[in-house]
């Protein structure tokens, strides 16, 4: 075709200068928009390359202060700044005990509605929850931090009893955030279900098996990349957390494992050292960069590993 | 043999099958009903007895058998002029004449500047609804004199007043100018950059190492947590860029604002953090648009940016416009990241330009939410469904916009 059209053209017009213009003039503006374009698209470089630098300029200031040490940071179960105590586990174990509580809740109840959506529902129930699902894991998350401190704290307080359960405590703080990663695991998990090709299910049906069969030995199984890269991704969201718990779980840090208790977790302490006014190079300011670093790379690795989960599963199917 | 026992066999699967539907559908129920106490309880929150203890009392301020609610304008403007100093009288009556104000507005003064009403307990609407008689038989043992009203803290009025430190004349008028403010900086800021991008990604990038690295990044900065963008926007918005943020450039500065922590500040971080929403969303967008498009334009002999402006980005716009919508609603939402970058605490001016400091709605209900006295909590409640009533109708525009516009190929 290419060929030919260019013969056509060839002895009629002028055939040189036509030529050699379509294929040599340089338009500038096109490649202006082309860098502008580019740029763009390598912006979000620099926004990696600005979080890396500044969260690891302050920690590094941070870890040379005299005061601080790696091994005690890492290792210190005190983080009192005013008697110079820098030990990180505390804030771990209440981000820890928050975290798993709310996948306790989020993976079984999320992945049974994603099986009940994908595999029992009516096509119409379905296409009328999913999206529901979906504005409900749009609702800002100091609202759940709201309903963490003023419905499920005062019923867990009746339940268990007053002495026993803290005002603010990481345990509410935990259930709500459960239900705020409920959605996103019931959605994405219900994304993989779907995804798994009609044919298996047939072919299930065939040889006898029974609804729940198929669902829990033919489709689960087959979907569980999927799945396994949506709770990855939910760990990283719990952990990355911050207003729930700066709501409901307690100022202060506080180790211990006791769900009933106040506890500060690391994103909740970042929020409460930053809302005050915090001066530039004192030694809170370089240590909320310090827990910063720390949370970056333990949710990058998570996404890191959801991502690549993902893909697996991905090639798969397709 | 084979089929007694595959019969046996049978109706244990089958009620294996039947329990475990149940339990499926259980637990669907469960997060509906999680989801809704979440809703209802705000709902709860938001209306309800209140009781209010006068300063002075109003029956006391009655001329003769007259009782206040049904002096006249003029009457009551007599009685703030008595009972007020002059001078607070006289810097309200330069505001404006009180002589022509409504007498609505004025008669919300007198009750303001003089009753001077505060709270004493708050009941929620379901134990307003439930344990009414109770209540009054409380509220007349415990608090002789009080006043026990049912009110709505939602109003017209709490959505156009300024903050302020009495919870009975509280506001979010600040913070609702506030998230738009900041809202419209975070637009003017990702929204070019963004779909810029997205075109990029699709249009022109060549499968590469640094194009492959630009896009395995955006995936994971999506996922990055928005506190770590807090934290940037304070080391690069707030500290670094100060000057530029606080206006100093541009020769703006207010001895109030004269540090970074401005709306400027707070928009661009929340730019940063919606970038990748943006960029994956218009990726999605522009990928639709169907293949045979670029073809025929090409074959009339289109350059690139051409067929991009004229054909692909026409048919990508409402997929790109509902991704950035509901970008934004998330952006709108977010606290974590401006409590890191430094939201006032306690201001009633309106912002007035980029340099402002700033609060927002979100702000504003996590900073009432953690104060121990029962009435900035309701007023929370009453804040919180103004933000989600803002969410739910961008969400519906963004849902109706693809409705409206989706094509099919």
């Amino acid at each position: 075709m290419n060929g030919s059209s260019i013969e056509f053209l060839g002895p009629n017009a002028v055939p040189d200068r036509s030529g050699s213009s379509l294929k040599k003039r340089r338009r500038w503006g096109e490649t202006i928009i082309q860098s502008l374009l580019f740029f763009a698209g390598f912006f979000s470089i620099f926004t990696t390359l600005g979080i890396v630098y500044e969260l690891g300029k302050e920690a590094w200031l941070f870890f040379r202060l005299p005061e601080v040490d790696l091994v005690a940071f890492l290792t210190g179960t005190k983080w009192q700044p005013h008697i110079d105590q820098f030990g990180i586990l505390p804030l771990a174990t209440a981000t820890l005990v928050t975290t798993a509580i709310a996948m306790l809740i989020a993976i079984p109840l999320g992945l049974a509605a994603a099986i009940y959506l994908s595999e029992y529902a009516s096509k119409k129930l379905r296409n009328t929850l999913k999206p529901v699902l979906e504005i409900l894991a749009g609702i800002p998350t100091i609202v759940y931090g709201y309903f963490a401190l003023t419905f499920v704290t005062p019923l867990l307080r009746s339940i268990f009893g007053k002495d026993i359960v803290s005002i603010y405590n990481t345990g509410s703080a935990g259930l709500v955030m459960g239900i705020l990663i409920l959605p996103l695991i019931a959605s994405m998990s219900e994304d993989a279900l779907n995804a798994v090709p009609r044919v298996l299910r047939e072919a299930a049906y065939g040889l006898g098996a029974t609804k729940l069969e198929v669902a829990v030995k033919i489709v689960l199984p087959a979907a569980l990349s999927g799945i396994a890269a949506a709770i990855i991704l939910g760990v990283s969201r719990a952990i990355g957390e911050t207003m729930i718990v700066a709501v409901a779980a307690g100022a202060g840090p506080n180790f211990t494992l006791n769900p009933f208790k106040a506890a500060e977790t690391m994103t909740g302490h970042i929020v409460r050292m930053s809302g005050g006014d915090l001066s530039y190079d004192s030694i809170d300011y370089n240590s909320i960069f310090a827990i910063g670093l720390v949370l970056f790379f333990i949710t990058l690795i998570l996404n890191f590993i959801s991502q690549r989960i993902v893909r697996r599963f991905r090639e798969v199917y397709e | 043999m084979i089929r007694l026992s595959s019969v046996s066999n049978l109706s244990a699967r089958h009620t294996a099958g039947r329990v475990w539907q149940v339990v499926f559908l259980g637990s669907t129920v469960i997060g509906i009903l999680a989801l809704s106490a979440l809703l209802l309880n705000i709902l709860n929150s938001a209306f309800g007895f209140v009781a209010l203890k006068a300063k002075v009392e109003p029956a006391s301020l009655a001329l003769g058998d007259v009782p206040l609610e049904e002096q006249s304008t003029d009457e009551l403007v007599a009685l703030l002029q008595s009972r007020l100093s002059s001078g607070a009288f006289n810097k309200l009556n330069n505001e404006k004449a009180l002589a022509d104000r409504p007498h609505a507005e004025v008669y919300a003064l007198v009750l303001e500047r003089i009753v001077k009403y505060s709270v004493d307990e708050t009941w929620s609407l379901w134990e307003s609804i439930t344990r009414s008689e109770e209540i009054k038989a409380y509220v007349a043992q415990e608090y002789p004199g009080d006043k026990l009203v049912f009110i709505s803290w939602l109003t017209a009025d709490f959505i156009s007043r300024p903050q302020s430190s009495e919870a009975l004349s509280a506001g979010i008028r600040t913070a609702i100018f506030g998230s738009l403010w900041t809202i419209g900086i975070t637009i003017l800021f990702a929204f070019p950059v963004g779909v810029g991008a997205a075109i990029y990604l699709e249009e022109y990038a060549t499968d590469n190492w640094l194009n492959r690295l630009i896009r395995t990044n955006i995936n994971n900065l999506a996922g990055v947590p928005s506190i770590i963008y807090g934290i940037l926007g304070l080391a690069i918005f707030v500290r670094l860029l100060e000057k530029l943020t606080s206006g100093a450039v541009f020769g703006l500065v207010d001895a109030t604002t004269a540090n970074g922590r401005t709306i400027l500040s707070a928009g661009l971080t929340l730019g940063l953090l919606v970038l990748p929403v943006i960029i994956i969303n218009s990726q999605e967008a522009i990928r639709a648009v169907p293949q045979l498009l670029r073809k025929a334009s090409y074959g009339l002999g289109a350059t690139k940016w051409q067929t991009v402006w004229s054909h692909v980005l026409p048919n990508a716009l409402p997929g790109i416009l509902t991704g950035t919508i509901l970008a934004v609603s998330r952006a709108i939402g977010e606290t974590a990241p401006l409590v890191v970058v430094g939201a006032s605490t306690a201001i009633s001016m309106d912002p007035t330009s980029p340099f402002s400091k700033f609060t927002t709605l979100p702000i504003q209900i996590f900073q009432w939410t953690s104060r121990p006295q029962a009435e900035w909590r309701h007023l929370a409640a009453a804040a919180i469904v103004v933000l989600l009533a803002l969410l739910l109708s961008l969400n519906a525009a963004a849902i109706l916009l693809r409705n409206r516009f989706a094509r099919k190929y």
